[in-house]
């Protein structure tokens, strides 16, 4: 099959990759741009641990074909921190131990952050239908929803904290 | 393992419905959120030569309503959209909730109406919902459109009414009368899971607080979604009564037509029919009320 030109705007950064169309957003970004932050679980949508952002949305990279991102800007995990330091959300989630094996947390922390970009003041309920689409087998919810709701309560911004 | 394609991306509805005209003598698919077609595809279970992308034209997403012409939503708006739509909200408030239990929330902000529509699994959420309230859809091929009840679009099992040259559009819903309320459930093992039976009910009362009209349509209970007419003709006329909606959600379990796999059996679904038909119904009476 021939391979299209796609331009892949990944954390900021353009990427111009040669695909096969049907190269799905998760393997582009783990297999051809190398950024393993988005993992492959299920496959089938249900898991979530693929998740990224784009356009500041939470979607699940494993169903959707690399080329019908193009002119999209996609965030994944690596992108949150931000000169150098760790986003609050990724702050809260190391305070709160909001993972055991990690698997779940990079596609943990796009859905959280994708509600944080919507709804900067969840309610608890709020954050656990935030994170619904996300599968955490270790069960560590609770310890989850402690670190979102920590993080919107602003006790993780730099400013706030000065 | 897809198997490979060509794809296709047209720059605007005009473009891919020629594209679409063209290429009708070979496999070729259209391909919207394909939140469920990718999953297909990967499987195996549907192999094509082209796909052609309409996720991208904006033509085709949008929600307009007004009084006098009702709904209308565009074949591209994501499920998240209808989802956060004030004016969905403002007059069908049970398709908020319906689509608010859409499986979850990455898939919404991706996934669109008329993907869903046009992918036609019988388990899937909107299609119960929307012929409870009457809904018709919007169909066209290069050379021109045409409109066809939901009923008549849903032919079978994961097979709809569209020619191969022929796209879904839009989805139209008629303004709602006065004094008419509708509800949705579905009886699932995971909270946004597909459900192993649904059921939707839209009543519509009198000026006496009689029953007018009344729609039942069931999810998962037979090769398409299907209305329950024979229940929703006991209905007209009656006042309020559980003992009538038990009647109803009688026939609904002995009208339809479920099989048995690994969710659930024919015997659980009929019975599960027959319980929510009930429920919706007197659901859907109260909003009509108030």
């Amino acid at each position: 099959m021939e391979k299209k030109l796609v331009r892949l705007d990944v954390n900021g950064q353009v990427h111009e990759l040669y695909l096969n169309p049907k190269t799905l957003l998760v393997e582009a970004i783990r297999d051809h741009i190398g950024l393993t932050g988005a993992k492959r679980g299920c496959e089938t949508v249900s898991c979530g641990c693929c998740t990224v952002m784009i356009d500041g949305m939470s979607i699940k990279s494993c169903s959707l074909l690399a080329i019908q991102t193009e002119g999209h800007k996609i965030t994944t995990v690596e992108g949150l921190e931000q000169n150098g330091k760790l986003a609050p959300i990724q702050k809260a989630f190391l305070d709160n131990g909001a993972y055991q094996c990690g698997f779940c947390t990079s596609g943990m922390l796009m859905s959280s952050q994708a509600l944080l970009n919507e709804n900067p003041h969840p309610t608890e309920w709020e954050i656990r239908e935030g994170i619904e689409g996300n599968i955490c087998r270790c069960t560590g919810y609770n310890s989850i929803v402690r670190a979102v709701d920590a993080c919107a309560k602003g006790k993780y911004n730099e400013e706030v904290r000065k | 393992m897809i198997h490979d394609f060509a794809y296709l991306k047209p720059d605007s509805l005009k473009e891919a419905l020629s594209m679409l005209s063209k290429h009708k003598d070979d496999e070729c698919k259209v391909i919207c959120g394909g939140q469920s077609l990718l999953i297909l595809m990967r499987q195996g279970m549907i192999v094509t030569d082209y796909l052609i992308d309409i996720k991208h034209i904006k033509e085709l997403n949008y929600i307009k309503f007004s009084q006098k012409d009702g709904l209308r939503i565009g074949a591209t708006t994501t499920h998240r959209a209808i989802e956060q739509s004030d004016v969905i909200k403002k007059h069908y408030p049970a398709l908020v909730e319906l689509e608010n239990r859409v499986a979850n929330i990455q898939v919404r902000n991706w996934g669109t109406i008329g993907g869903n529509l046009a992918h036609a699994d019988p388990a899937e959420d909107p299609a119960p919902l929307l012929l409870a309230y009457n809904a018709s859809v919007k169909v066209g091929n290069a050379k021109g459109e045409r409109a066809l009840p939901l009923a008549e679009f849903l032919v079978g099992y994961f097979e709809t009414a569209l020619k191969k040259d022929e796209m879904l559009l839009e989805v139209h819903l008629p303004a709602p009368d006065a004094k008419t309320g509708a509800a949705y459930e579905k009886f699932t093992l995971l909270e946004n899971d597909l459900g192993t039976v649904s059921a939707a009910a839209c009543v519509t009362l009198d000026g006496s607080g009689k029953c007018k009209s009344a729609k039942i349509a069931l999810g998962s209970a037979a090769p398409t979604a299907i209305r329950i007419k024979r229940a929703e003709k006991i209905l007209i006329g009656k006042a309020y009564s559980e003992k009538s909606f038990a009647e109803a959600g009688k026939i609904a379990s002995e009208d339809c037509d479920p099989v048995s796999d690994i969710h659930a059996s024919e015997e659980h679904r009929r019975y599960v029919a027959g319980v929510l038909t009930k429920r919706m119904l007197m659901k859907a009476w109260e909003r009509a009320k108030a």
